[in-house]
Order: C-alpha cells, then sequence, then structure tokens
C-alpha cells in the first residue's frame, strides 16, 4: 500500500522560488506562463493493513505539512482522496 | 540545546559566560533541563533542514523540557534556526518562508528594539538600536493579518529590521518578514524567537557587543534586576 502526499503553499503565501522559475520559463520564450507554484510530494509506502486514511492525514497535519503556510492532499493506493 | 547540524551552539555558550553566567551544552537526546534557569535553541540546520527548517528537530526528545520551561515562564531563546524550531513546535506564533529574493543574507542589520517586555530586552532601552548580524536563507517571518493585528496590540513584537538612526522602513528589511518582524514572542513574553545571532556580537574581537545585553538582560531577569538597568551601563 502506498500513500502519495501533496503539499503545496496556501493561497496568499509568497513563493519566490516560483516566481523565479515562472520568470526563467518566461526569458527562455515560452510566453502565456501565468504564474509557478512550488510544492512537494511524499511517497510513503505502508504495511498493508497497518495505517489507514485517518493516520495519514494526522502525519500531514504533525509532521509533513505545516498548516501555517501549507495544504496537504493525499492519495491512497492510486485513489484520490 | 545541541542537535545534529546546529552549528551556533558553542557561539551561544560563550555568549552566556561572557554575560557571567554559567552554561552547559545539553544534547537533544536528552529528556531533562532540570536544574537550568534558561535555555537558549541556537543556529544552525538541524536535521539537515529536511522537510521544513525546524520541522524534524522539533519532536527530539528534549523538546518536552523545552516546552515546559517555556510554560513555567521562564526564559527560551531561539535565534535563527531555533527561531525556525520554536514556531514549528507551536511555541511561537507563525512560519518562516524563504528568504524574499531566494538568497541566503549574511551581513550586519540594524534592530530597533519594539518592546521590553521580553527578559531578553527587559534591561535594555525601548527604541534603542542595536548591530547584529543576521545568516539565513529562510527568515522571511510570515504571519496572517489576524495574527499579524494580535502580535502588534500585545506587544509580542520585540525586534524590527530598521536603519542605523532606527527608521523602520521596507528598504531596511533584508528578507521580506512581514512588517520588519526580525523577532517576537509568546504572549507571556518569556519566549523569544529572532532570525540575527546576537551571540555573534557579544565580543568587540567579533565585530561589536550588541548582543551582549540580550544575554546579560536575561541575567538580569532571572536575577529579578531593574528594568532598563543596562541602559547607561
Amino acid at each position: 500500500m502506498k500513500a502519495t502526499v501533496y503539499v503545496t503553499l496556501k493561497n496568499g503565501i509568497a513563493d519566490p522560488q516560483g516566481l523565479a522559475v515562472r520568470n526563467a520559463l518566461d526569458s527562455m520564450g515560452f510566453d502565456g506562463v501565468k504564474r509557478v507554484r512550488i510544492g512537494k510530494i511524499i511517497e510513503i509506502e505502508l504495511e498493508d493493513g497497518c495505517l489507514d486514511e485517518t493516520k495519514v492525514e494526522e502525519m500531514c497535519r504533525s509532521l509533513l505539512a505545516n498548516t501555517v503556510m501549507e495544504d496537504f492532499t493525499f492519495e491512497m493506493s492510486g485513489e484520490k482522496r | 540545546m545541541v542537535f545534529p547540524g546546529s552549528n551556533c551552539d558553542l557561539d551561544a555558550y560563550h555568549a552566556v559566560i561572557e554575560a557571567g553566567e554559567e552554561a552547559s551544552y545539553v544534547w537533544h537526546m536528552e529528556k531533562s533541563l532540570e536544574g537550568f534557569d534558561a535555555v537558549i535553541l541556537p543556529g544552525g540546520f538541524s536535521y539537515g533542514d529536511y522537510l521544513r527548517c525546524g520541522a524534524i528537530a522539533r519532536f527530539s526528545p528534549i523538546m518536552a523540557s523545552v516546552r515546559e520551561m517555556a510554560e513555567s515562564g521562564r526564559p527560551v531563546l531561539g535565534i535563527c534556526n531555533g527561531f525556525q524550531i520554536l514556531t514549528e513546535a507551536g511555541l511561537l506564533p507563525g512560519v518562516l518562508l524563504r528568504n524574499r529574493d531566494l538568497k541566503f543574507i549574511c551581513k550586519n542589520v540594524f534592530l530597533r528594539v519594539e518592546s521590553t517586555a521580553s527578559p531578553f530586552t527587559k534591561a535594555l532601552e525601548s527604541r534603542s538600536v542595536l548591530k547584529i548580524p543576521v545568516a539565513h536563507g529562510d527568515g522571511n517571518y510570515f504571519v496572517d493579518g489576524e495574527t499579524l493585528w494580535s502580535l502588534e496590540e500585545n506587544g509580542q513584537v520585540i525586534f524590527r529590521y530598521c536603519s542605523a538612526d532606527g527608521e523602520v522602513a521596507p528598504q531596511f528589511n533584508p528578507n521580506g518578514s512581514v512588517s520588519n518582524i526580525a523577532g517576537v514572542s509568546n504572549a507571556r513574553g518569556n519566549v523569544l524567537g529572532m532570525m540575527p545571532h546576537p551571540e555573534r556580537v557579544c565580543e568587540e574581537i567579533t565585530g561589536g557587543t550588541d548582543g551582549l545585553l540580550l544575554f546579560k538582560s536575561m541575567i538580569s531577569f532571572l536575577k529579578g534586576g531593574m528594568a532598563g538597568e543596562l541602559v547607561n551601563s
């Protein structure tokens, strides 16, 4: 079993890295890039039957994301939550 | 406190000695802070800044005792990475984001003392200006508007980035921190987090002694000293 966690910056939180990448794409000639936001994907392999969605959510809240500045979503075994 | 990846622990130790008190190193795997009057979480790169700065260190075994110390009202100072650990632990509000200009900034800055309600500024003069270096890549302090309002209202903003003569303006803000904030305390005032490094300016040979005032103030607080007593010394 696998959990895939997506951590993204909350709306309204400045992302200077995303801005730098946007500007780089722009200077490379990729017109029309409005905004770039950089986040993280965390892949967690789980032993079957040990951890359910509630536990994965707890992992996200307590460690994987800082909910002051980040949002998270996750999928279990490829199923979008 | 010493976490794996701390690199300002020796400086912090010597700052306390220089200020005239005893100090000991405590490894993060320890569980007790019994016998200590105050704790300093030093700068560095605990756990290599993996995941987020301070995110893993805050689960170190010693952190339960740091929390107890904070709740008991004794002085807790987080410098740079120590500040990041305290925000991750929820002992201070807000977060430290990547610097506005993405660069690691290492230079002297000026700080204005905004509040003398913390043990670390109690003996200083309100609105005085200190010259202290910063050295960080993730020091862009952020809180939402509502929290910022309550910090201002409660006098929890302790230091702001300013000019040499104490003017607070955007051009003196090195990293994009909201409202030029360089240091904040908890509501009670005993827990302080700051991005600049006072421990690096405690002897003339390292470029100044303004940082020593914070450690002297903390010691004065612990000994029941008078507010403002370092002003004319």
